[in-house]
C-alpha cells in the first residue's frame, strides 16, 4: 500500500515536474508545477506528517502558484515563447552547468548518506502531536532563524514596491 | 471510547474488531450519505433562494415542478444536461474542459470533514454505534480537519480562475481576475478569524472543535468574543462570491464573470459548486462557531431530544438553515460593494480587526495556562488593549499618509 501511494505520488510530481519545462504554453507550465506541489503533499501525507501536507497545498498551491499565474494572465505572456531569441547569450550554457552541477550535489548527498537512508527515525511523536512538535521547535530552538525569515519576507516586500515605484520617474518625491 | 483516545488519526472503526463487512458498511454508508446530502441539499438550496428572493420581492417565484415547485432544480438541471456542449473557438480546450471540475471536487470535498451528527445529548462525545462500530457521523475525521477546508477553498480558486482564462475573451478573464483577487484578499482575514477558534478550541480536528462546544458559554461565539465570528462571516461571505460581494458576476459589467462562455453541464458544474460551498461553508461556520450537531438547552430542554440519536443532525439543520437563510435575505436587500469598497473592507478594515482580536485572544489565552491571578489579568487586559489602541492610531496615520499620498499625486475619490 505504502509503496503503491510512493509510486503513484512519485509518477505524480516527475509528470508535473517534465510538464513545467515541456510545455509552450506558461499556463500549462504552472498547472504542471500544481500537479507537482500535490504529489509532494501526497508524500509528506504517507509520511504522516498531515500538518506539512496541508501547508504544501495552502501555500503553494493555493497561494504561490495562482500568484504565478496572476502575473502571467495580467502581463499577458500567456502565449507559447519565442525561444530562439535569447535576451543573455550566457545564459543556457550556464542553465547547463547549474544544473548538471546540482544533480552533482545530490547524487553525492544521497550517495554518501546512504547508509542513513534506509532507516527510519522514530521521533516518538505519535503522527497527530506534529503540528505541537513544529511549533515548539520553531518558537523555541529556531527562535531567531524564524523571525529573521519574517523579517527577510517584509524588506523583500517593501524592497519591491520602493523599487516598482522608483522606476516610473518623477512619481515618488 | 478508550479506542477513540487511543486512535486519534483516521477513523477509529478501522482498527476495531468486527467482521470484516461491518467497517465498510459504514464507510460506504457515510459515502453515499455525504453524497445524496450535497447534491440534495444544492438542489434544495438553489429552489429555497428563488423561493425566498420571490417571496421578498412579492413575486410567486417556481411553483410549477412538483409541490411548491420543488422539483424545479431538477427540471433545470435535466435541461442543461441535454443542451449543446460549447467551447469558443478561442479557448484553451484541455483548461477549458477541466476548470468546472477543480470549482466542482472541492466543493463536494468540504463535506467529508464536516460533523453531520451524532448523539450530544447529556454531555455525550457524539459518536454513534452502527452495524456495531462505534463511529462519528462525518466521513473523515483527519488531525488537521479545518486546515483541510482551507487547502480545499484554496485550490477551489483555480476553477474560477482558469475558467475565466482559458474561455479566451475579456469579460470571462475580467471577472476571474477579480473573483481571484477577491478570494485570496478574503482568504487572509478568513484565515485568522479561523485560527482565534482554533487557538480558543485547541485542536485543528473539527470533532474536537465540536466537542470544545458542550455548552452554550464554550460556543465559540461567546467565548472568543463575537468579532471574529462577525469577520468569518463576512469573509466566507465574500469567499463565495455571494451577494454583496459578488462582483465576479457583476452582470451590468462582466456580462456573467468567469463562466460567461460555458454552457451545458460544465456550467451546471460551477452552479452546483457555488451553491454546495454556500451550504458548506454554512455548516462550517456552524460548525466553528455554534457548536456543530450540539444541541441547545432551552430552560434545560433539548427540543430535538425525541429524535434521540438523530438530534444532533436536526440541531445541524436548523442552524445551518439560519444561514441559508441569512444569505438569502443578503442577496435580497443589500446593493453590490463597488470594487475599492471591497478592497477597502478587505485588507483596512476585516484584516487588521482579526489581527488585533488573535492577538488579545492570544494573550488572555497565555495568562489563563499560567494561572494568573485577578488583578494581573486585568493588566493584561489593560496592556492589550492600549497595546491594540496604539496600533489602530498607527494604522490609521498611515492609511492618512498614503492617501494624501494618492491625492497629491493626482487620484479622485
Amino acid at each position: 500500500m505504502e509503496l503503491l501511494v510512493f509510486v503513484l505520488a512519485s509518477v505524480m510530481v516527475l509528470a508535473g515536474a517534465i510538464g513545467v519545462i515541456a510545455y509552450r504554453n506558461p499556463v500549462h507550465a504552472a498547472l504542471g508545477l500544481v500537479l507537482t506541489l500535490f504529489g509532494i503533499a501526497v508524500h509528506f501525507v504517507s509520511m504522516e506528517a498531515h500538518f506539512l501536507a496541508a501547508v504544501q497545498v495552502i501555500v503553494y498551491a493555493g497561494a504561490i502558484v495562482v500568484l504565478f499565474l496572476f502575473v502571467i494572465m495580467l502581463l499577458g505572456v500567456d502565449r507559447a515563447e519565442d525561444l530562439t531569441v535569447e535576451p543573455f547569450q550566457i545564459q543556457r550554457p550556464l542553465a547547463v552547468i547549474i544544473g548538471v552541477a546540482i544533480s552533482g550535489l545530490i547524487t553525492a548527498a544521497v550517495v554518501r548518506g546512504r547508509s542513513t537512508l534506509g532507516e527510519r527515525i522514530d521521533s516518538g511523536v505519535p503522527g497527530d502531536d506534529n503540528i505541537r512538535e513544529l511549533a515548539r521547535s520553531l518558537y523555541s530552538d529556531n527562535v531567531f532563524a524564524f523571525e529573521l525569515t519574517s523579517v527577510l519576507l517584509i524588506v523583500a516586500v517593501v524592497g519591491t514596491v520602493v523599487l516598482t515605484r522608483r522606476q516610473r520617474g518623477g512619481v515618488d518625491k | 471510547m478508550n479506542l477513540l483516545n487511543r486512535i486519534p488519526s483516521a477513523d477509529p472503526m478501522l482498527d476495531a474488531e468486527s467482521f470484516w463487512w461491518q467497517p465498510l458498511a459504514v464507510v460506504g454508508l457515510k459515502v453515499l450519505v455525504v453524497f445524496v446530502i450535497g447534491l440534495v441539499g444544492t438542489m434544495f438550496m438553489v429552489w429555497f433562494e428563488r423561493k425566498i428572493v420571490a417571496g421578498m420581492q412579492n413575486r410567486v417565484g417556481p411553483n410549477k415542478a412538483g409541490p411548491f415547485g420543488l422539483l424545479q432544480t431538477l427540471a433545470d438541471g435535466t435541461k442543461l444536461f441535454f443542451k449543446e456542449d460549447l467551447i469558443p473557438e478561442k479557448a484553451d480546450p484541455f483548461v477549458f474542459r477541466i476548470a468546472p471540475f477543480l470549482a466542482f471536487v472541492p466543493a463536494f470535498l468540504v463535506w467529508a470533514v464536516i460533523p453531520l451528527g451524532g448523539d450530544f445529548t447529556g454531555g455525550r462525545d457524539g459518536t454513534v454505534t452502527w452495524f456495531g462500530q462505534v463511529t462519528r457521523v462525518q466521513l473523515a475525521d483527519p488531525p488537521i480537519g479545518v486546515l483541510l477546508v482551507l487547502a480545499l477553498s484554496s485550490i477551489a480558486v483555480y476553477g474560477v480562475m482558469l475558467a475565466g482564462w482559458s474561455s479566451g475573451s475579456k469579460y470571462p478573464l475580467l471577472g476571474s481576475v477579480r473573483a481571484s483577487a477577491q478570494m485570496i484578499s478574503y482568504e487572509a482575514a478568513l484565515g485568522l478569524s479561523l485560527a482565534a477558534v482554533l487557538m480558543t478550541a485547541g485542536t485543528l480536528s473539527t470533532s474536537g472543535i465540536v466537542s470544545a462546544q458542550s455548552s452554550i458559554t464554550n460556543w465559540h461565539l461567546l467565548s472568543t468574543g463575537i468579532v471574529p465570528f462577525v469577520v468569518f462571516l463576512i469573509a466566507m461571505t465574500a469567499e463565495l462570491n455571494r451577494p454583496p460581494f459578488d462582483l465576479v458576476e457583476a452582470e451590468q459589467e462582466l456580462v456573467g464573470g468567469f463562466h460567461t462562455e460555458y454552457s451545458s453541464i460544465r456550467f451546471a458544474l460551477f452552479f452546483l459548486a457555488e451553491f454546495m460551498n454556500v451550504i458548506s461553508m454554512s455548516a462550517l461556520l456552524v460548525t466553528l462557531f455554534l457548536g456543530g450537531p450540539q444541541p441547545l438547552y432551552l430552560g434545560g430542554v433539548d427540543i430535538f431530544a425525541v429524535l434521540g440519536p438523530f438530534g444532533g443532525t436536526a440541531w445541524l439543520l436548523l442552524k445551518v438553515f439560519a444561514f441559508l437563510y441569512m444569505y438569502v435575505w443578503f442577496r435580497a436587500t443589500l446593493p453590490r460593494l463597488r470594487y475599492d469598497q471591497l478592497m477597502n473592507l478587505g485588507w483596512k478594515v476585516l484584516i487588521p480587526i482579526s489581527l488585533g482580536w488573535f492577538i488579545l485572544l492570544a494573550a488572555l489565552q497565555v495568562a489563563r495556562d499560567s494561572d494568573v491571578s485577578g488583578l494581573e489579568y486585568a493588566l493584561i487586559v489593560g496592556g492589550c488593549l492600549v497595546g491594540i489602541a496604539l496600533a489602530y492610531m498607527l494604522f490609521q496615520a498611515a492609511l492618512n499618509v498614503a492617501r494624501r499620498n494618492r491625492e497629491a499625486e493626482g487620484a479622485a475619490y
